[in-house]
Formats: structure tokens, sequence, C-alpha cells
């Protein structure tokens, strides 16, 4: 299975067209919609998190760059939804970078996130799911 | 005549609830006041040890009566958000466990499923007040003769909903390990090949049955901390085995006593029941449960004193063993050594994770301690003890 998240350029010309159902259909890839930005006769941009097998996923990609749009890898990062987190440690069994530790004696998960390398190992790992993959905040500038 | 130099009872403690002064400390405090002062002086000083756990407990679901429609149903199926429950019961009547995925879950098709939604994420959006889709068929009969119903409800609008958990609050439980060639999903978590880690799942000396360790005050009856309301201890816990091999001072060295648990889910709070997915594994509910110990005499209030040196946990093999049927303690560590970060084990050191929360024992220790303290919890005698 390979993942990754994706900026789409659209042009103007193709708004209208169901390429992202397209691309679910065609390519046996799988989408999450993170962020979009479309509307109709302008240009447009959507963050998508597109996984499937590597050779379909290149696949896909081709098809995209085929109708006109630009396709870039958006920056990623990994956040920790502080409400959700229930500091019980499952985590720290697969974080590899020790960007998730704990703190003796309170025995407090602290998330640094500085030293996070996005292996998003913990995401499936955390129980309550309060690790969260986003768009990198800088990675994304929007069309007016 | 009692041996005991302090002898208190449930009422003389609860009628110094009501006037205000009565001592309650945490089971962590307490530790150091007996140490300090001695198993006598610190019965005399201390009303009620509170305790607390936080984690997945598997064996956990909820009764739920929803209430009867016009035509009548008697329900065969039930589904709550697309999760299965249990309707072999009374016409609208069911049971919804923590573990049941929702239907087309790929379940470990895809290895290590990730079980996203289950009986457990239902409970939690109940109390938290979410709206739920309640689904229902039937085979219709003369006096029930609806086949079918379909609409969103909330807790508010079910007539009925009791948390019943058949097993929670393990009195000691395995440190897992994998001295297999492969990394393991287990309910015990991620365990990496030759042992790269070891997963603990108790809150040690805080955990309840720990701090009263023959049961001699925790029984039916007894009034709990249960998923941030009250609750009641029903019976003793399904796979209660109270006759293990136990430490000089009483700790069992093996999984040992259980509580069922029950409690109205309508006083419930979503931050101490959390729906939970354990990647590989499956579903759970993560329980908030927080005992009151009464300090009825000097054993017990060395019984509440006992420190994370005192007890101790057999080491698995989660590898080879264990789903082969043939679990055996490769050693014991104590729970100081476990909460330190790292264990010794045949000469190596192996990193430790605990898949209980500390942080949230702690918490229900404490609220337990104000909710005593400030009148509004009475202390109940059991009406019968826990086999022992
Ligand atoms: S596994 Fe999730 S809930 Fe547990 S400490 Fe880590 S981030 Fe928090
Ligand atoms: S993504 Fe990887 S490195 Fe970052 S916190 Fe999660 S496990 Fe650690």
């Amino acid at each position: 299975m390979y993942e990754k998240m994706l900026i789409l350029k659209f042009p103007r010309t193709n708004v209208q067209e169901p390429i992202v159902c397209n691309l679910a259909k065609n390519f046996d890839l799988t989408f999450t919609i993170l962020n979009a930005a479309i509307s109709p006769r302008k240009e447009g941009q959507m963050v998508l998190q597109l996984s499937g097998s590597p050779h379909n996923f290149d696949e896909g990609v081709r098809y995209l760059r085929g109708r006109g749009i630009i396709v870039s890898n958006a920056g990623e990062e990994i956040r920790r939804n502080d409400e959700k987190c229930v500091h019980c440690g499952s985590c720290t069994a697969v974080c590899p970078t020790g960007a998730l530790s704990i703190e003796r004696p309170e025995m407090l998960v602290v998330f640094d996130q500085e030293k996070c390398s996005i292996c998003k190992l913990c995401v499936s790992v955390c129980p309550p799911h309060a690790m969260e993959l986003r768009p990198a905040e800088n990675g994304e500038t929007q069309p007016e | 005549m009692s041996s005991h130099k302090v002898v208190k009872t449930y009422e003389e403690i609860n009628e110094k609830i009501r006037a205000g002064s009565v001592v309650v400390v945490t089971a962590e405090e307490m530790i150091g006041i007996v140490k300090e002062h001695g198993a006598c002086e610190a019965a005399r000083h201390v009303d009620v040890v509170t305790t607390g756990t936080f984690a997945p407990m598997c064996s956990s679901g909820a009764f739920i009566n929803f209430g009867h429609t016009s035509p009548t149903l008697k329900a065969s199926k039930v589904w709550f958000n697309n999760v299965p429950a249990y309707a072999g019961l009374a016409a609208v009547d069911c049971y919804i466990g923590a573990t049941e995925p929702c239907e087309e879950d790929p379940l470990n098709r895809v290895f290590p499923g990730e079980f996203n939604y289950g009986g457990g994420h239902v409970i939690s959006e109940l109390v938290a007040g979410k709206s739920v889709h309640l689904k229902a068929t039937a085979y219709g009969t003369q006096c029930y003769p609806n086949r079918a119903m379909d609409k969103m409800v909330t807790l508010n609008d079910l007539p009925m909903a009791v948390l019943c958990n058949p097993r929670n609050g393990y009195q000691n439980y395995n440190c897992a390990v994998n001295l297999g060639n492969k990394i393991i999903y287990t309910y015990m978590g991620v365990l990496k090949s030759k042992a790269g880690n070891a997963n603990y799942s108790t809150s040690g000396a805080l955990s309840p049955l720990f701090n009263d360790p023959y049961y001699r005050t925790i029984g039916l009856g007894t009034k709990i901390f249960l998923g941030g309301g009250e609750g009641y201890v029903s019976w003793y816990g399904t796979q209660h085995n109270p006759g293990v091999p136990r430490t000089e001072g009483g700790i069992p060295l093996k999984p040992a006593g259980t509580l069922w648990v029950m409690g109205d889910l309508k006083q419930m709070d979503a931050r101490w029941l959390v729906g939970v997915s354990i990647l590989g594994y499956g579903c759970s509910l993560s329980v908030g449960l927080g005992v009151p110990i009464p300090i009825l005499n000097e054993d017990m209030a060395r019984y509440t004193a006992v420190s994370d040196d005192e007890i101790f946990a057999p080491i698995i093999d989660y590898g080879i063993d264990y789903p082969t049927g043939k679990a055996k303690p490769l050693g014991q560590v104590s729970y100081a050594e476990l909460k330190s970060g790292s264990i010794n084990w045949n000469g190596q050191v192996i990193p430790t994770v605990p898949l209980s929360s500390m942080v949230r024992a702690r918490e229900i220790a404490q609220t337990l301690k104000s909710w005593i303290q400030s009148g509004r919890f009475l202390l109940t005698q059991p009406q019968m003890s826990l086999p022992s």
C-alpha cells in the first residue's frame, strides 16, 4: 500500500470533469479530500490523500497530468489532537525518533513535532486516533 | 472481638463524610503516610483511600432499551451506526458490546486492520450526546407486527441505557513481549520482534484491586467511579481467579481478581468512556474506573500503602507462547521497573510501553477524593464479598 498527500492545481477548463471519481474508478485508488477550493470557470486547487498500489498510483498521477493538472507533493505534518490524547503511551512503542516520549514520573506523553519524521506509524497505532496527518500549514496557498 | 487496634465502620466513615470531616487520600499518597507514621497511626487518621485506572477494557458494553414503536416491533436484529447489537432479549432490549466492529469493516483482511469504528465508539458517542443511527429488523408477530425501524436517536431519547461490563479492573496483568522474529499486533499493543519492547497495562499502586488484594471491602454493591459517573460492583468479573500465587503482602503474581461493574450510562461522561481502535486486533472501550477503599482497620491501611516495587507482573511471550495457549511466565518484573522506562531481562535492556494511562488514573483517584470530601459520594457496604 502506497499513500501520499498531493496538491492538484486545476487549469480553468477542466474543473467540471469528475476527475477524482475517475481516479478512484479507473485506477483503483482510494482518496480523502482534505481541502478543496474549486469554483466553475476558475482555477482550482485540491489537497488529496491518495492511496493504492504503487503502480496504480503512478498511472493515476499520469492520468491527472494528462488532463493538464499540475500535481505536486503536499507538505504534510503530524499533529496531535490534545483533546483526544489520553496519555496512555501506546504510541511510544512505534515512534522511531523519540518525538513521542514519556515524561517521568508524571507519565505524561509529550509530542515534540520538531523530532517527528512523519513516518505515520503512530497514526494507526494511537487507540483514540489522536495523531493526525495534515497538510503542512506553509505548503498551502489558497487561490484567491 | 476484633484483634485490630483501630476499628471503624462504614457508618462512622459516612457520618464523617456528611459532617465534612472525612480524611481522604489517594493510594499513591497513602504510601508515604504509612511509611512515615505506621499502619495504625495511618488507619486512625485516614478514612478512605481512592484508586483509579483508565485503559481499554474489552469486556464492556451497554444494555439499551430503545422504546416501543407504533405499530409495535420485536427486534430480532439491531444496529447502532451500523454496529450490530445483540437483540436476543425482549422486544426492544439489546446489548451492544465494545469490541463489535461495524458491518463491512475490512477487519484483518488488509493486515494489520485498523478497526476504526465499533461498539465502544457507539457508546462513547451516545455518552457525548451525539445522535446515532438506530436500525432494527424483525420477523413480525401478531402482537408485534412491525418489521423494521430506522431512526436517529440520542442517549436522551433512549428510555434506558446501562453500562454493564462483565470484566473490568483486572488485578494484575501480563507484561507482554514478543520473542518471535516478526513484529506483531496484539491486544497488548505493537510488539517488536526479539523482545524489542515490553508492554504492560495496569496503573500499579493506584489500581483498585492491588489496594484490597483479598477483597475485604470490595464486593457486591460497592459504589464506585465508573465512566465519569457513579456505578456499582455488581458481581465478581468473568475469569475472576483469586487462587493464584501471591506475595507475602497478598499481591497476586498473575492475573487474579476481576470486577463486574454497572451503572446508568446517562450520568456518565465521554471523557471517561473512550472508543478505541487497537491496530490488528479490534475495537474496544477505554473505561475510567475508581474504587474507594474504607480504612476500617490497620490491615486496610497496610494494603492500601502498597507501592510499585512490591507489585510484580509476569513476563509473557506473545510471539509464540500465548497464541499457542502455552503462556508461561518468563520472569517477574516490578511495576517500579516497568514505569522507569526499561526493564532488564535475560541480560537485555528492553524499553517498556504503558497501555494504561497513569495521568488519567491519577485524575480519577483525585476526582473520587473530591467527591467524597464534598459529601456527594457516600460509601456503601458490600452485600456479599467477592470469592477470595
Ligand atoms: S497513543 Fe495516542 S492517546 Fe495514547 S499517548 Fe500516544 S497520542 Fe496519546
Ligand atoms: S509520525 Fe513517526 S516520528 Fe512522527 S510522531 Fe508519529 S511515530 Fe513518531
